[in-house]
């Protein structure tokens, strides 16, 4: 796990479920096929409405037109960040276009759930509307350790929940790691 | 991960005891984190292939599942369909079948197969009360209804699974939600779903249990309790949970011989909180695009245009389902595009048994201009690949017995969609306008 995350925000609002994630139609490319894989990167976020995409002005792409991955790694959102269905095509699609973090108000429980046994990014928790202080293609600086999340373009900082129990397995790379170096798997 | 300790004076509630007793241990508490022993692992066509992938990369490409009779693997989401991806995977799913020796596999195009998973697991024995079951759907909470967790997961949480029987679990609290009085003729388990999801938000129980309980949820049939668990994860709920009675117990008898320990909850358990409902205070809903939680009464929306009514889904293409809508629309035609789409390969053979006064419900529907489908499958509840049964492709308004009304859900990010119970969609149908059942049904 990096211990600093540096990049460019994309904000979201509240409730992004998994079908604006990634839409149910592209659910079928085959993950170990490195062709088919890029898929999932190219439409990340790809149903998320234009108006609400990348905000507070909206209307910007995730990933532009043609590309497989997104200029921005780290995803800033309200409330209930994942909801809808349990496809783990989600946070797949969101790691595979390079996303790192995201740091969201809260998160759907399957969602949240699939990140983390997954490793497939850190899904930080935030007090407060983030979404509303941070602007779409500021810079972010993430200090996991210290637990905040500076905005470089504003110059201000923000503190994150801890990880809390998640965080033994998110250091163990996912579940399956975790549970070897616990015993609970040999 | 720590587990805090008690001293086991306090009951527990249906979800806690399950679970503790899964964990083998005497009681638990909400928050703790256990290890528990899984009964069944479902997966279907979508996240089977993802799970064997990471199955095979973690326990190696010989390995094999933990137990070949707890998988239970239910292609249904891409079926009808020409996409040669969707295909693939459905192969994949028979390989891996094969390999295993798996033999709860519902092959696709064999006399075996079923259809939408969560309906098929009851009417084949999969879902029995005290067990715990995950799958990689997330309404796999519609099991709840028999009295058993059950909750969905993903592909990484599957393969784990299939490789070692067990998970982790955070022991979730429990919102009680009490249903008094008689029901309606014109309200249906949809009705109080999506009054519950309005009155919450959808996440209201975001980590927690519902359980659904009262004088009303003991009149409900079965299937009609399994649309209220069903729709548990609209409200970001990670199980919903009704207490066994004999309704339950003879449902599952009658499909399996396995022998299961029915549960129920403790006279002092504790609840986060309980709120009580009195059906005779409640009307038909809607839930508006484009959330679940978008709460309107019929009344409030009544006359608002729509281009296509949707029935069909785990949710709303059971056969009780189909026998509400068939109560309005075997006197009436429709007025716009309507589908129907039995859930599952039963409630499609049913369809042409089931009689309304001599009229099968099949010959009810094809007779009032409805579009049957050829096939039980998911068909267009989530959209899918671009020739799928019933798909929204441009700015259409539906009106849908479906689960999900989130932004391009049914396929077009265009369309409009509005949740509601089937008797609330037939009427539609017949009006061309969204309308309140009670114009027909008293």
């Amino acid at each position: 796990m990096k211990e600093i995350i540096k990049g460019r925000a994309y904000v979201l609002g509240n409730d992004i479920d998994t079908d604006q994630i990634i839409p149910a139609q592209h659910l079928v490319y085959s993950l170990s096929n490195p062709e088919e894989r890029k898929m999932y990167g190219r439409y990340a976020l790809s149903s998320v409405p234009e108006a609400q995409a990348g905000l507070p002005e909206g209307n910007i792409r995730f990933v532009e037109e043609g590309r497989d991955y997104s200029q921005y790694n780290v995803i800033i959102a309200g409330k209930n960040f994942g909801c809808g269905s349990s496809r783990e095509h989600a946070p797949i699609a969101l790691n595979i276009a390079g996303v790192e973090a995201v740091i969201a108000e809260t998160y759907a429980r399957i969602f949240y759930r699939n990140v983390v046994d997954g490793g497939f990014f850190i899904p930080f928790e935030t007090e407060g509307h983030l979404y509303q202080e941070i602007r779409t293609g500021d810079q972010v600086e993430i200090d996991v350790k210290k637990g905040v999340v500076k905005n470089l373009t504003a110059g201000k900082e923000y503190p994150l929940r801890s990880l809390g129990d998640v965080e033994d397995i998110l250091r163990a790379g996912d579940i399956f790691a975790y549970a070897r170096q616990s015993g609970i798997v040999r | 991960m720590k587990s805090v300790p008690r001293n086991g004076v306090m009951g527990m509630t249906l979800t806690e005891k399950i679970l503790a007793r899964h964990a083998g241990k005497g009681d638990v508490s909400p928050g703790d984190n256990i290890w528990v022993d899984v009964d069944v692992l479902m997966t279907h066509d979508v996240c089977g292939p993802g799970t064997i992938e990471i199955f095979k990369r973690e326990f190696g490409t010989h390995a094999k599942v933990w137990d070949r009779d707890k998988v239970v693997i239910i292609p249904d989401h891409y079926i009808f369909t020409e996409d040669v991806y969707a295909r693939r995977n459905i192969d994949i799913l028979r390989a891996f079948a094969v390999e295993q020796g798996i033999r709860n596999f519902y092959d696709v195009g064999s006399p075996d197969y079923k259809g939408v998973c969560h309906v098929a697991l009851s009417e084949e024995g999969h879902t029995r009360p005290g067990e715990v079951l995950f799958g990689t759907d997330s309404h796999t909470c519609t099991a709840g209804a028999f009295g058993e967790f059950a909750t969905g997961i993903g592909n990484t949480d599957a393969a784990f699974i299939m490789g070692t029987g067990k998970l982790w679990v955070k022991v979730p609290p429990t919102m009680r939600f009490v249903f008094e009085g008689e029901m309606p003729p014109y309200l249906m388990a949809k009705d109080l779903i999506l009054h519950v999801i309005g009155d919450i938000g959808v996440d209201g129980a975001t980590y927690k249990a519902m359980e659904f309980a009262g004088a009303g949820i003991s009149m409900l049939s079965v299937e009609e309790r399994m649309t209220l668990c069903n729709m548990a994860i609209e409200a970001g709920g990670k199980n919903g949970i009704i207490a066994p009675d004999d309704k339950t117990l003879s449902f599952v008898k009658q499909r399996t011989k396995r022998s299961f320990e029915p549960v129920t909850g403790d006279p002092d358990a504790r609840y986060e909180s309980v709120k009580v409902y009195w059906l005779k205070d409640m009307e038909p809903v809607v839930a508006r695009p484009h959330s679940p939680d978008n709460k309107a009464l019929v009344r409030e929306v009544k006359g608002t245009r729509v281009d296509r009514c949707y029935i069909g889904s785990c949710t709303g293409g059971k056969l009780e389902d189909f026998k509400a809508a068939a109560r309005i629309l075997r006197r009436n035609s429709v007025k716009v595009e309507t589908y129907v789409v039995p859930a599952t390969t039963e409630v499609e053979r049913r369809l042409r048994e089931e009689a309304i006064e001599g009229e099968t419900l099949q010959a009810i529907f094809e007779r009032a201009g409805a579009k049957v489908a050829g096939g039980a499958s998911c068909a267009a509840c989530l959209g899918g690949p671009p020739d799928t049964f019933g798909r929204l492709s441009g700015s259409e308004v539906c009106i849908s017995t479906t689960n999900r009304n989130f932004p391009g859900r049914m396929g077009s990010r265009q369309s409009q969609v509005y949740l509601a119970s089937p008797l609330t969609v037939a009427a539609s149908a017949v009006r061309g306008v969204i309308t309140d059942p009670r114009e027909f049904v008293r």
